[in-house]
């Protein structure tokens, strides 16, 4: 039996740790994306000294709006969609590489599509370094995909930890002040647990308005949020 | 570099490795021996969550050099006004209470290989793992016409304290109708929207007690953050007070002279009363010391903010090459918890949690015109990498930018209790 026991440990550790080294999935290989965008040069440019050709050039796409790049005569369609709303982001421009008529109907792009997910992550990854970066100007599009966490079998071992909650409390601390003083921040201490767990899935739903803590308990899967409730519970005891 | 399933595997499986790993201790020494090496956003932090977790179980040392720290955020309010000088100021009582051992004094070298940290006083401490949060230094003749010398003719007030302050007193001492000029920084530099929150604090100041003085600003970038709702909110409240000449408009070809009080932008001599140059910006002197920089930061691991010159030597905020995050205050604070929960799980074996980073920087345009950005990182195998984020509205309601505001403030009552118990 012990034995048994002893095989096992290392098992559960890997469980526990597997949850916490994946937890964002970068867009591509950018050295393979170089070579996937041949396919694309005969008609854009990317990179410094890039100019307009049969295509815009490429620079600062992510984040910019369609047809937002001045002094290059778009399609009606792809006017309108830039009319619409619509955004180049990781998301758009997958959908766009798949398949352009699909998401532009009448685009100039004369391009059948990237069939293959790899091929359009990888030369999304190489696009995206020609955008502007998110350590310099914070606002820039995301350069990594965040993984559904609820997705992922093992983070369940980390149920309801109070030890969990106090580390991931800790995040909640930089602005929420531990003693209750609530100035322009609103006090989250002396709770009901059940009311904690309420008001953060209605963030994490988007139905409580405020875009910090949308994006903050968007990414907090049931698990988490009930180890935040369980670590607040032992405050009050 | 993609993750694919057999990285994933082999990360994992050094993790439960080191998660499995024996208490570490020092030779001779009863307990793991933990030092900070600057006492800011990150390393007060790193300290102080070491110190309160691992409950007496490891011996927590900050060196910092100053008795009084004050925070470069909020230090543009203090410019603008909003705020007086004491407001910024922080002892570091609380941390000794706290079980922190608070050295005043200046780490002047690490020697890797025996693990130790000599200071300017004479004393050598000896590590198990050692955090280095220096902040940021300047790169020599990165402005043509300034070194550190010049700094109190045309100050940087990039570091806050007696700089701001001098600053704010050449500011208040502008003849009527001056100029006020800025050297904005190349990137990266610590706070983007700093510069820019600065300027607009500037402005405020000047619209109040001498309205017909204008600022320009020589940028070396053709864009920055924020760009939008500042330049929208210079429009509305400082009209006309504000050029601000970007790369594209020869913004990047600068040099100034001290005696003679000149900013020379793309070849065109302008005569100014203040002149603030923000130079190019490297990690902290104290990081190149230790060998752990390559260029002009140091690489880290995004898991726990380990450096990839030594698994035993940690790099937290600004002087940190990580990836996505800016450098900035909340970031420093958001990567010294995840630093603090692996380096105490490495020592006492205590449970080791998935890296998790936000941050948000606030901004102050004019009185109760707040506005921010932010986002959420996650670590990749490559670097800390942005998943999600937002950024305030141009033409937000008068309610709605207050309301940041006053949220700007709650953060800041948080942020500093968070880092100073």
């Amino acid at each position: 039996m012990i034995k048994n026991f002893v095989t096992l440990l290392p098992v559960a550790l890997f469980a526990l740790c597997a949850a916490g080294a994946l937890e964002a999935e970068e867009l591509g290989d950018t050295d393979a994306g170089q070579k996937v965008f041949k396919k694309c040069t005969g008609c854009h440019q990317v990179g410094s000294g890039a100019v307009d050709k049969i295509g815009p050039h490429l620079n600062g796409v992510f984040g910019s709006g369609a047809a937002e790049h001045e002094g290059y005569r778009y399609s009606k369609s792809m006017a309108r969609a830039g009319a619409d709303g619509l955004i180049w982001t990781a998301e758009t421009l997958d959908a766009y590489l798949e398949n352009p008529r699909a998401l532009v109907s009448k685009t100039r792009m004369n391009f059948r599509g990237l069939k293959k997910a790899e091929d359009r992550a990888n030369v999304l990854a190489y696009l995206r370094t020609f955008s502007d970066d998110p350590s310099d100007i914070p606002e820039a599009e995301p350069t990594a995909i965040a993984i559904d966490h609820d997705l992922d079998p093992a983070i369940l071992a980390l149920e309801g930890d109070p030890e969990y909650g106090e580390y991931l409390a800790s995040e909640c601390l930089t602005c929420h002040q531990s003693d209750g003083t609530a100035d322009g921040i609103p006090s989250i201490t002396l709770w009901e647990p059940e009311d904690f767990v309420i008001a953060m899935h209605a963030y994490k739903r988007k139905l409580r308005p405020h875009p910090v803590m949308q994006m903050l308990a968007g990414r907090l899967n049931d698990e988490e949020i009930a180890a935040l409730a369980a670590y607040f519970k032992t405050l009050e005891e | 570099m993609t993750i694919n399933r057999r990285h994933f595997l082999g990360t994992s499986a050094a993790a439960a490795a080191a998660l499995a790993a024996p208490m570490v201790k020092a030779d001779g020494h009863g307990k793991p021996r933990v030092v900070v090496v600057g006492g800011g956003a990150g390393g007060a932090t790193a300290a102080r969550y070491i110190a309160k977790d691992s409950k007496g179980e490891i011996d927590v040392t900050l060196i910092e050099p100053s008795r009084m720290y004050y925070t470069c955020f909020f230090s543009n309010l203090y410019l603008g006004g909003f705020k007086e000088i004491e407001d910024i100021g922080h002892s570091y009582g609380t941390l000794a209470s706290g079980g922190v051992n608070v050295v005043h004094d200046w780490a002047i070298g690490v020697d890797r290989d025996a693990k130790t940290v000599s200071l300017a006083g004479g004393a050598t401490i000896a590590y198990d793992k050692l955090i280095l949060s220096p902040g940021i230094d300047f790169v020599e003749g990165a402005v043509e016409g300034w070194d550190i010398s010049s700094q109190n003719a045309m100050p940087h007030a990039y570091k806050a304290g007696s700089q701001s302050e001098l600053l704010k007193a050449q500011l208040m001492a502008m003849p009527e109708g001056g100029t006020f000029a800025m050297v904005a920084p190349p990137n990266p530099y610590r706070c983007p929207p700093g510069p820019y929150e600065r300027v607009s604090m500037v402005a405020h100041f000047l619209k109040n007690n001498n309205p017909t003085a204008k600022i320009i600003v020589a940028d070396p970038k053709p864009k920055f953050s924020k760009m939008a709702l500042f330049q929208e909110g210079w429009a509305d409240n400082y009209e006309g007070m504000v050029d601000w000449i970007g790369a594209d408009f020869g913004g990047d070809s600068v040099s100034v002279d001290q005696n003679a009080m000149t900013v020379t932008i793309d070849g065109e001599v302008n005569n100014v009363d203040v002149c603030n140059v923000i130079p190019a910006m490297k990690a902290g002197r104290i990081a190149e010391l230790a060998g752990v920089t390559d260029g002009h930061w140091a690489p880290v691991n995004a898991i726990d903010m380990s450096t990839k010159a030594d698994p035993d030597v940690y790099v937290l905020g600004d002087s940190s090459q990580q990836g996505d995050m800016p450098k900035s205050g909340f970031s420093a604070n958001s990567q010294a918890k995840v630093c603090a929960n692996a380096v105490r799980g490495a020592l006492t074996g205590s449970k080791v949690f998935p890296a998790k980073f936000s941050n948000t920087c606030w901004s102050l345009i004019d009185t109760d015109n707040g506005v921010k950005v932010g986002a959420t990182y996650e670590a990749t195998d490559e670097k800390i990498a942005k998943v999600d984020g937002f950024i305030s509205a141009t033409g937000e309601s008068a309610e709605l930018r207050k309301a940041t505001y006053e949220e700007s403030e709650g953060w800041y009552t948080g942020i500093t209790t968070d880092m100073f118990g």
